[in-house]
């Protein structure tokens, strides 16, 4: 017997899964920055990479948002395909983006692009920016990935030619060098590669939510290449200048070729929450 | 790699014993500023106006910081630095009409070495770190501009022990953020 899921249950996981992300990280992430600590060689990195740790640990006792830039709140949503709403879901979410906004509380960041007004609720036209996708079975899967805006800002698209399918190396690692250490190094690199203009930044953003420790051959070479930058934490040089890399494709045009490389901060925060559907 | 206690205003020859690399720990008063108040403070200069804050030995803490407001007053919650070099343009300008004696962000700052020579310097705190650095700060003292919304506006905070803060551009001119990519460009040449 399915449950059933309702308006007032989706606002308050969202409230949930926000607070999680926000006052803590993964497993698999805090995990990664306690071995980069434990390998760095450079005293400035170890230290920077031992604050970063107490401050995962003063914020997750506190339950304080552990950096002041809460971020845009994203989420991405998995509907079961036999679930049966009978309820706005979206406004939902808009509703426990806000009510998180004020309780936990989030920094208010979004504002109109051009006359930069702030809501100060973290919503608005277009915000949060809510993916959906339909999947198999009769649950309702929702993340929440807020992501800070200087990660976000030292991210790139390019859309290059098909035969140029070699250059894609270096334009993630002059990405990663443009960034330096604007992007709170050390970082996790999402890569996406094809779909299109769109979908290319999409499936890079995604592909931060997979775990740290799983990279196949690729991947780990380009986290290789880019240790050996020596950007290290923060910028002050090191050796742990990203803690992963992960790519995620899809089919493209076979004219086209596009690459998105999403920068995440070393606070890759997300939390999920399943909700049983309603049949 | 020297550990320093200091409190502001910084003198000069506070700053003058600073090299890159060095660990300070800052007790005193920072005044928060980002890019809408950075504009703002030139529109003021510009105008020849008064600014409501002194900047005389400022030090300027690129933050926007999470701010509740319990019975009346400001509290806390998260206050971790913001990418200072968004600031980097705007910064020559402030340095040559105000006498500010710190810059205190994450990530460096573009070319300002030059401007900050003699008279500032920039001190890096860990990104993302907005829960330590809550634990340094006392007391929120004031706040002005608060049309500019919660991270934009200028706060005034008392800071004790604020740090580590790693000297990242000292008033000798010495940059260790372009030190260290100039050195990640080379390899990066090497490497394809």
């Amino acid at each position: 017997m399915a449950g059933d899921v309702s308006y007032d249950i989706v606002v308050n996981s969202v409230v949930e899964i926000l607070k999680k992300a926000q006052t803590g990280l993964p497993q698999d992430v805090t995990d990664a920055l306690r071995r980069a600590e434990a390998q760095e060689s450079l005293p400035i990195a170890k230290e920077q990479l031992e604050a970063i740790l107490r401050n995962i640990d003063i914020a997750s006792r506190k339950q304080i948002p552990l950096c002041q830039d809460t971020g845009i709140l994203i989420f991405f949503v998995e509907i079961g395909r036999e679930v049966r709403l009978d309820f706005d879901l979206e406004a939902a979410i808009i509703e426990g983006a806000r009510i998180a906004t004020e309780c936990i509380p989030l920094r208010p960041n979004a504002v109109d692009p051009l006359t930069r007004h702030n809501t100060g609720t973290n919503t608005g036209d277009g915000i949060p920016d809510i993916k959906y996708e339909f999947v198999e079975g009769d649950q309702i899967r929702i993340t929440a990935a807020p992501k800070g805006a200087g990660s976000e800002n030292m991210s790139a698209l390019k859309m290059f030619n098909p035969t140029e399918a070699g250059r894609i190396r270096e334009f993630v690692l002059e990405t990663v060098l443009k960034a330096g250490g604007k992007p709170c190094p050390p970082i996790i690199v999402g890569i996406g590669i094809g779909g299109s203009f769109d979908k290319a930044a999409r499936l890079s953003k995604l592909a931060l939510l997979e775990d740290t420790d799983k990279m196949d051959g690729f991947e780990r070479s380009i986290l290789k290449d880019i240790n050996a930058l020596g950007i290290g934490p923060m910028g002050l040089g090191g050796d742990n200048t990203a803690l992963a890399v992960h790519v995620k494709k899809a089919y493209c045009h076979a004219a086209s070729l596009p690459v998105a490389v999403n920068i995440q901060c070393w606070a890759n925060r997300h939390a999920s929450v399943t909700l049983e559907g309603s049949k | 790699m020297k550990e320093f206690h200091l409190s502001t205003p910084l003198k000069k020859s506070d700053i003058d014993q600073l090299s890159v690399g060095d660990v300070i720990y800052l007790t005193g008063t920072f005044l928060t500023a980002r890019d809408e108040a950075h504009a703002r403070i030139l529109e003021f200069a510009e105008r020849g106006e008064e600014l409501p804050f002194d900047l005389e030995g400022a030090a300027i803490y690129h933050c926007g910081p999470l701010m509740q407001q319990r019975e009346g007053e400001w509290e806390v919650i998260a206050a971790g630095p913001t990418t200072s070099a968004r600031m980097s343009k705007m910064t020559p300008h402030l340095l040559e009409k105000y006498n500010v004696t710190a810059l205190i962000g994450k990530g460096g700052m573009n070319n300002v070495a030059g401007s900050l020579k003699g008279k500032c310097v920039y001190l890096a705190f860990t990104g993302g770190c907005a829960a330590l650095a809550a634990e340094n700060i006392r007391k929120v003292e004031n706040v002005h501009w608060q049309d500019l919304g919660m991270p934009e506006a200028v706060w005034v905070l008392k800071v004790e022990n604020f740090g580590p803060l790693i000297v990242g551009i000292d008033a000798k001119g010495n940059d260790l953020f372009a030190k260290i990519e100039e050195k990640a460009r080379s390899v990066f040449s090497g490497l394809i």
